[in-house]
This record gives C-alpha cells, structure tokens and sequence, in this order.
C-alpha cells in the first residue's frame, strides 16, 4: 500500500531544504488556485514509491509545481530543453491527453537514463482541466536500479 | 510566498532515518563534509549532502572561480545549458555552505590535510586532462586536442594562443564521433553572427570571423551505429544554416533501423534523412561543409616536407568491423588537413598519490561513490565514472554518491563525533602559512558582475576574465 501524504501540500521550511533559483518563487505555481474551476489535481510518485497528491491549477508546470512542494524532480536548464534531468513517467491514459511530445523534447528523452514509451519531460507538461487526476512517478536513476535487473539502455 | 526553500517530504526515505530519534547521529552535531572539486558533481553532491541539516559543506576549487565544465566546457552556443549555475549559486548561499577558490589539490592542500580537518571528503575534481591517439605526428603544429581547443573558445585561463591554431586552412580534420567533436565542428563552421552575442571571448570570435576554414571531417574508428554523439547535436549540425552535410551511401547499406531501440533508431533515421537530402538536393547553396568519415584510424600525423613541424595530412587506416570492434584492412589513405584536432576523450589525473588512483581506467577506485579502502572518502562526477555523459548522469551520479555518504553518516560509517578543524584549519592555518589567498563566493559575484558588465558593453552575456592574475585582482579588488 503507498502512502499519501497530504503533508506535502504545505509549503515549509526546514528538515530538508530546497535549492532553486532564486526567483523560482514568482512563478505562477506559487499561487493557490483562485476557484475550484481552476483546480488541476496530480499525484505525484517518488522514486521510493511515495505519493504526493497535489492541488494545481490549469497552466501550471509540472515541474515547477514539484518544485513548489518540495517533491524532487531537478530542473537544471530551467525548463529551457536543454537536459532531461526533469525525466518524468506519465502513467495511465492521461499520456494520450498531453500535446505531443516536439522534436526537440524527443531529442532530449533519447539521453534520459530509463527511457520508457511513457516518458516526458515534467517541464514540458501543463496543466489542463482534462489533465485532472494526473499521476507523475519519477524515474529512479541510479546504478542501485540496475541490482533490480532492470537492464539499462545503451546511450 | 517569497522565500526559495520549501520543506522536503522525507518519509519512508533514508534521510528521514537520518533525523529520527533512533539516528546514532548526535544532535545538533556539525558534520563537516569538504567536496574538493567546484564543477556540477561538486555542486550536485553537496545540494545532496546539505538536505542533511546538521552538516557543514566546504567546497573548494582550484581555479578562482567556480563551476568547472560548465563554465569552460560547455559551448558558448548552448547557453540554456549553464542555468544549472542558478542552482549552484543556490547551493553555495546555503548558510551551511562554503566556496573556497583557488586552493589546489596536491600542491595547496594535500589529500591527507583535507582528510585529518572534515569528518568526510569527497572528490570531484573532474578530467582534466586528455586522451592521446599515441602515434607519430602528435606533437606537430596544428595538431591540437579538443580540450585545448574549447579551452581556447571557452577563454580557460591555461588556453593554447590563438597563433597555435591554423585557421589560414581550407581543411580541419576533426578524430572522434562524439559530441564534443560535433561541438568543435559546430563551433567552426558556426555563422559568426549566432556566436556574437555569447560568451565565448573576443580574441576566438575574431579569429573566427577570419577563418578560411570551408571543410570539416569528423573522423570515426567505427561505422555509422556505434557513434558517440547524440541526436540533439548531431541535428544541431545538420540545421546549421548556410552548411551542407555530407553523408556518404555506402556507409549505410544494409542498415536497418526497424529492429533498434528508440535513441539509435532515431539517431540512425535522421543520419538516413540527412543522406537522402543530399542526394536530393539539387544544389546547396551551403558555402561550407562538414562530413563524417567511418571506419578509419589515424596512423599518423604527417608533417610537411618543406616545414616538418606542421601537419599537413593524416595517414588513416581503413578498417572493417567484427562484432562492432574495428579491425584493420591492412588497406591506408592520406587525407590532407591543416588542421587537426582529436577529441577522443579526457581523463582524470591523480594530483596527490595518497588518493587511491585507477591508472588503468582513469578514475578513483569507488563503489557507488565510496572510495574504496578508505572510510569517509567519497568521489562524484567524471573521477568516479570516467569522462562520459551529459549533465543528467553527472547529476544522479552525484545524488547517488551524497545520499550514500548520508547514509553512512546515519550508520555511523563515518566518525562524525571527534572534532574536525575544517576551514578553520585548511584556510587559516595550511593555507595561510602558504601564503594561498582563496577566493570566496562573493569575491567569484565580483568577478561574474565584472564579466556580465564588460559583455554588455558588447552586447554579449559575459565577456570572461582571461586569466587567473586578473580574477584574483578583481576578486580582491
């Protein structure tokens, strides 16, 4: 059984503490959502196997909206499609909902570690009204994840 | 909500061990933790190492300024890349963070000080030096490696002059199909107009500008599948404007992309499109060209016969593959270059010989990031996995590498309850009675305020400070 853990929807300080660019806090996934019509729900699933369930809005970054709750997806370019350290699985049939993928990002997904049909980039999915229920479950991307049998992609 | 930091959900994770009551960790203890090393492992691992709240992180740099290949690495034209530096300076804010530049591995500082003052180290001191093809001619005029040349554009305070590089050539040969061959190929043929408004220094944009170069060769051991480079750059290469790639056919017979998995399969299908549109194309307009060359070995660098010390050729083996290993035809070739430049890969160094060194395969003996044999001693980045991937691999290596020192902290692996002198050691008292003057993060904001100002005087990003003297001028300015 996962956990969920409506403790990520407070934004806090301390025990662990976020590094993101300065800035970051002006971004439109700091606002609460103003009204129901606007509220975008999405799980998120960490590379232990937590879930994070999440209020968004339509318009949000999923990736930025991570950042704001302290979930740990990196965004080294800035969501500039420079990196694929923001690797994410879409899981369900939400995947068929979200605007394809654009030559550039599929460039990107052909460097992430774990590449599956179900990848995107996070900094590359916003938030819509159809896109309510989304689950998000991050990559575990380390050598550890190869004791599991799980057999790497040459790249 | 104006501030940065957010609170991290740790349950069920091992740093939540870390902080529960059962933590064999001393309250309030302070952990000081040195990363030796400021590129992006030093700053991922420490961003890892600093979730923990008691810890202290010291990193220090050799050179004054921070973020290594990031820096000086990566290409001038890729911009986007370096906004990982907005989270390294957010790390280095850390109020349990500090930057200690210009502080040398091995001759500052040896391993075993910085061993004796932190409760743990960790390495991440990088690659910096380079591969050597190891045949004749190496050592001629005009035979560079890549590092030396990016070095150069990405103005490194130990750059090669610019008379060292032959631009007064119709042709440069480039040895290596990864993506810093494509990087130098990009960079070269690149319009000056797209190379402007960056970072790269004045002196490489002028030299540019004047270059006769009309050719590049990117040369390969291997065939069209086992190349290095990735799709982005090579599709980056493809678009330039104004240059014709030239792909030949029977590189490509009989290959067949249907049964290969997604990144080479997409790789291999544009390389297809690409040769179809030459073939297509009824004349490019393209003033410059590049191509890829398969199956060939450099023998040797041939110099001219009037002037012996400067390359004028490349004596190739031709080779055919078995089992995707390259095997000599016993068959050769000459092609004339003026340029050449071989970037077949870096590789570490071992500055100080207490550090458990693979001489072999050029990295720090490690598990995981554990130094091996030496408890509290931990390495990230190119010195723990050798010199490949981008910043996605460097990043989760180095996580991997922090979260397992977390562990070990929480398992007690580490002596983290004697104290330890820390930088009240290494910089107060070794490097004082050196006479070594560091550098710190707000000196390096000077210095990065100075380069932004002089750039915009010339409508660039940055114009960098060239050489060490002057960014310790500005940094104590």
């Amino acid at each position: 059984m996962l956990r969920v853990i409506q403790r990520a929807l407070r934004p806090a300080r301390l025990v662990g503490v976020r590094f993101h660019a300065e800035g970051e806090g002006g971004r439109p996934e700091w606002q609460d959502p103003k009204s129901e019509d606007e509220v975008v729900n999405i799980t998120y699933i960490t590379k232990d196997g937590d879930e994070y369930n999440v209020r968004g809005k339509v318009g949000d970054n999923v990736m930025y909206l991570a950042h704001r709750y302290g979930i740990e997806m990196e965004g080294a370019c800035e969501a500039s499609l420079a990196c694929t350290t923001c690797h994410v699985y879409v899981l369900g049939d939400h995947l068929e909902r979200i605007p394809g993928a654009t030559e550039r990002e599929d460039d990107l997904l052909d460097l992430a570690p774990f590449l599956k049909e179900n990848s995107r980039l996070g900094c590359q999915i916003i938030l819509s009204k159809e896109l309510d229920g989304l689950r998000i479950q991050l990559p575990r991307a380390t050598r550890n994840f190869y004791v599991d049998g799980h057999v790497p992609q040459p790249h | 909500m104006a501030s940065q930091f957010y609170m991290r959900q740790f349950t069920g994770s091992r740093i939540a061990r870390l902080f529960s009551s059962s933590s064999t960790l001393p309250q309030n203890s302070n952990v000081k933790v040195c990363v030796v090393g400021a590129g992006a492992a030093g700053f991922y691992t420490a961003q890892q190492i600093l979730k923990a709240p008691n810890t202290q992180v010291d990193i220090y740099e050799s050179l004054p300024v921070p973020f290594g290949l990031v820096r000086y690495g990566v290409a001038p034209d890729h911009p986007e890349v370096k906004n990982c530096i907005n989270t390294f300076t957010a790390v280095a804010k850390n109020p349990r963070c500090r930057y200690y530049g210009n502080v040398k591995l091995g001759s500052d500082v040896t391993f075993k000080q910085f061993r004796d003052a932190y409760h743990a180290i960790v390495l991440t001191y990088g690659a910096d030096n380079e591969r050597t093809l190891g045949v004749p001619g190496e050592n001629l005029k005009y035979v560079l490696s890549a590092r030396q040349f990016v070095n150069w554009y990405n103005g490194h305070p130990s750059r090669i002059i610019t008379e060292d590089i032959n631009f007064d050539a119709d042709h440069c040969a480039i040895v290596g199909h990864g993506n810093v061959a494509l990087d130098v190929a990009r960079i070269l043929l690149a319009p000056i107009d797209k190379l402007k408004t960056t970072d790269i220094t004045e002196e490489a944009l002028d030299a540019l500008s004047r270059s006769r170069i009309k050719r590049v060769s990117l040369i390969g051991r291997r065939g069209p599948l086992q190349v290095a480079f990735t799709i982005k750059e090579f599709r980056e290469l493809v678009k330039l404007e104004g240059v014709g790639s030239l792909l030949d056919a029977n590189d490509f017979v009989g290959i067949d992309t249907s049964k290969m998995q997604r990144p080479r399969k997409r790789l291999t299908e544009l390389m297809l499109q690409t040769l179809e549109r030459n073939v297509s194309a009824a004349s490019p307009a393209a003033s410059k060209v590049w191509d890829l060359k398969f199956l060939r070995s450099p023998l040797e660098f041939l110099g001219d016969q009037s002037n012996k010390e400067r390359v004028v050729s490349i004596r190739l083996a031709v080779n055919r593959l078995e089992d995707e290993r390259a095997v000599p035809t016993g068959i050769e070739e000459t092609l004339p270059t003026g340029l050449a430049i071989k970037s077949v890969g870096y590789s570490s160094s071992c500055p100080d010989n207490d550090i458990p060194f693979d001489a072999r395969r050029g990295i720090i003996e490690n598990d995981a990031g554990r130094v091996r044999g030496l408890p509290g001693v931990y390495c990230s980045g190119w010195v723990k996995t050798g010199p490949i991937g981008v910043i996605v691999s460097t990043m989760n290596g180095s996580f991997e590498t922090g979260a397992n020192l977390l562990d070990d902290l929480t398992n007690g692996v580490i002596d983290s309850v004697s104290p330890r002198g820390g930088s009240e050691l290494i910089v107060h008292q070794i490097l004082k009675s050196k006479g070594v003057r560091h550098v710190s993060f707000e000196q390096w904001e000077k210095i990065a305020a100075f380069e932004t100002e002089m750039g915009s005087k010339k409508h660039k990003s940055a114009d960098k400070v060239l050489s060490v003297d002057q960014m310790l001028k500005i940094a104590f300015s």
